[in-house]
């Protein structure tokens, strides 16, 4: 097919071209849809059923469940049990739940602090969905003193290690070549931890959402796009380096932050961690290494003050905010696709910062198996795993 | 939120009330085919004919039927039923008579009607003496003997999967008082149709349970099948009239079952074969699998009101076995 005849077609042309297999389409589903060629198929099995509990809420009213559906029918929750015993419910909206529509389940029931209890939805065939609750706690709620509180703990875990790391600048501005091949290595290693656990953590929360939101491959893709969106962006003016290095790393472990926040959110609203000085500390140590990572690129020039502010809100607040969202606002398929997204903005960095480190050793490609960055990675990601060691719980 | 302010670490519910203990909705009786309530006093007498010797034969006829039934409020079950119900039909006898059952299978799979009672190999409804396929028939012949609170069921195998299907019922004898003379009173009021026996308040029950989601383990507890039944719908008692109970379990996969009257004891006759008590004055016995006896006690001493009875495993009680007795003064 030559250019003349593919330039010769009028709009129309090109048009019908489009709208001829796409009404072909319309016609395939309608047809499929109305003789029902899978009749043949029906064997007499009931309905799949699927239910995924997205949230819980204890408070003074009893437990509160945000449940999904993702069966084949429509799905109706015909009895609620408790502990093994029937319990008196509300379902709003009420009437059977079509697939991939949530309602919210209101059990009026005396749960007891700090002890465990077990949820069973029956639906009419009959099939019990089991949702656990490990320890009950009253769900935290959006009061003043609530979301002051967890700033409080969100600054102290995102904001202030990430201030106190970049204190370390002006030590860091004195060392020579070696020790910036260090620092360099060291941040790619401390980022190649928070990738491994940050996928780690968005596929765990996958695998708790609804089948439908396909938790697994969200995640790889949510990641690969942000990868590739933000390598993207950051290379539109060349390969980015000094402030624009900085402000994307600390981008990223923003973004790792939220995740961090949202996973400490959940799990104190879950009830599962009481957040003890140690658990706090831990975080605060584990994230130290950030503050250094950021400043890592500047050492070559002298930055403006105001960067430094703005690196910590940038690297830090996220935190809160996921403090807010985790306790206030969880559900599994969004916190994974928000660790999802951070993990690829992670790997952006690693990428401009491992760039970065060659080009400063242009036509020294030895240099990148020194004693100096195999030591700087290889201590990055040990400080972060023995650091990560005091906040697992 | 103030109550939480003052105590942190005190669960917030101030005032919530443990009354919500109950299923939701209500069961469609009618959709179903049988009632609770009406199954009480159903009992299946069939139809009888003299022998040439002076006896008479009773014949019962009982098909095997496929049926889904609701045995919560919105939870369906895919029942293997007798007659269409659960449990099937409470085939009652006297002593001594000739007893037919016409057995029709019309059900999915083979099926049998195996007796608790006195009777020869060839009639005992397990692989090779009754146990029939879809679409066949068998004839059951037997003395009714000996007296007692009996059952039948289902002995194809797995037995476990046919008994928790639904396959199960009451098989009463009553005794003969003219076999008994020195309790004759005794066996007159437990004769079904004697006037002694028209003074008391008669009741079938039968413990069973259902695994909805076939996993060994019950979801939904009962007494005559539908979950809290008898709370939605409680029994009406005469307080001047006595009570007997004719209660059996067949609930599968639990070792054992029990039944738990409140403020008041009864008399038990366990397995109901004897004319005096095996307990007397006692307010909880249990039952394995297939366990049956009687219960005799009054209300006539107490105030009218709401009495109820359970299941004295807690779990059983609250996953639905659990009634109430309406105490009222005799209707003028």
């Amino acid at each position: 097919m030559s250019d003349q005849t593919h330039t010769g077609r009028s709009a129309l042309t090109r048009l019908m071209l489009v709208l001829v297999p796409l009404a072909a389409m319309l016609v395939a589903f309608v047809w499929i849809a109305s003789i029902d060629p899978l009749r043949g198929f029906n064997n007499g099995a009931p309905p799949v059923e699927a239910l995924t509990v997205e949230r819980t809420i204890l408070d003074e009213t009893g437990i509160g469940l945000r449940v999904r559906a993702g069966g084949s029918d429509p799905m109706v929750i015909a009895q609620v049990a408790v502990d093994d015993a029937f319990w008196s419910f509300t379902q709003d909206p009420v009437g059977p739940i079509e697939r991939g529509d949530a309602v919210w389940v209101r059990i009026p029931y005396p749960w007891v602090l700090g002890e465990a209890h077990l949820v069973n939805l029956l639906s009419s065939t009959g099939t019990g969905f089991e949702h656990e609750i490990a320890v009950a706690v009253p769900t935290p709620k959006a009061t003043g003193t609530q979301l002051r509180t967890q700033a409080l703990i969100g600054a102290i875990v995102g904001l202030l290690p990430v201030a106190l790391g970049l204190m370390f600048y002006p030590a860091m501005r004195g060392v020579g070549s070696t020790g910036m091949n260090f620092l360099l290595a060291l941040t790619v290693g401390l980022l190649a931890f928070l990738l491994v656990d940050m996928t780690a953590e968005a596929l765990e929360l996958a695998a708790g959402a609804a089948a439908l939101f396909q938790g697994s491959a969200m995640v790889w893709l949510a990641g690969l796009s942000s990868f590739l969106l933000l390598m993207a962006i950051g290379r539109w003016r060349g390969q980015p380096e000094g402030l624009a290095l900085a402000f994307f790393i600390a981008l990223g472990i923003g973004l790792h932050n939220f995740g961090e926040g949202l996973a400490i959110g959940g799990a104190f609203a879950a009830g599962s961690a009481g957040l003890g000085t140690f658990l706090v500390l831990g975080f605060a140590l584990h994230n130290v290494t950030e503050g250094i990572g950021i400043a890592a690129p500047m050492l070559r020039f002298r930055p403006p003050l105001w960067t430094f502010p703005a690196l910590t809100l940038l690297a830090g607040g996220p935190a809160v905010l996921g403090m807010w969202a985790g306790s206030l606002a969880y559900a599994p398929q969004w916190s994974a696709l928000a660790l999802a997204v951070g993990a690829g903005a992670i790997l952006q960095v690693m990428i401009e910062v491992g760039s970065y480190l060659m080009r400063q050793n242009r036509g020294r490609q030895a240099v990148l198996f020194s004693p100096a960055v195999i030591g700087g990675f290889l201590g990055g990601i040990a400080f972060m795993y023995a650091t990560a060691a005091l906040i697992k719980v | 939120m103030s109550a939480m302010q003052a105590d942190p670490y005190a669960a917030p519910m101030p005032g919530m009330a443990h009354g919500n203990m109950t299923t939701v909705g209500l069961v469609d009786h009618a959709k179903n085919g049988f009632d609770p309530t009406a199954m009480l006093t159903d009992w299946e007498t069939g139809r009888t004919e003299l022998l040439p010797e002076g006896r008479t034969l009773r014949i019962f006829e009982v098909d095997a039927i496929d049926r889904e039934i609701e045995i919560a409020p919105g939870i369906f079950f895919p029942a293997w039923t007798f007659n269409g119900r659960v449990p099937g039909p409470a085939l009652r006898a006297k002593e001594g008579e000739r007893l037919r059952i016409i057995f029709r299978n019309f059900g999915s799979h083979p099926h049998s009607m195996h007796f608790h009672g006195i009777h020869s190999a060839r009639m005992d409804g397990v692989p090779g003496a009754g146990l029939i396929g879809p679409g066949e028939e068998f004839i059951y012949e037997f003395d009714a003997k000996p007296f007692g609170c009996h059952l039948y069921h289902c002995h194809a195998l797995p037995l476990k999967r046919h008994m928790h299907k639904g396959m199960y019922g009451l098989f009463v004898i009553d005794p003969d008082p003219a076999l008994h003379p020195e309790h004759a009173a005794v066996a007159a009021s437990r004769l079904l149709g004697s006037p002694e026996n028209a003074e008391w308040q008669e009741m079938a029950m039968v413990m069973n349970a259902f695994d909805t989601n076939f996993d060994g383990g019950n979801e939904v507890y009962a007494c005559n099948t539908v979950g809290q039944a008898y709370m939605n719908v409680p029994i009406r008692i005469d307080k001047s009239r006595p009570i007997r109970i004719y209660l059996l379990n067949v609930t599968e996969f639990d070792p054992i079952n029990s039944f738990h009257l409140h403020a008041n004891f009864f008399d038990y006759y366990d397995t109901g074969t004897t004319l005096t008590p095996t307990q007397r004055t006692v307010d909880v016995i249990m039952q394995c699998q297939a366990q049956r006896g009687i219960l005799e006690f009054s209300f006539a001493e107490h105030e009218p009101g709401m009495y109820m009875f359970h299941a004295h495993q807690s779990e059983f009680t609250e996953l639905g076995w659990i009634g109430m007795f309406d105490v009222q003064e005799p209707a003028a």
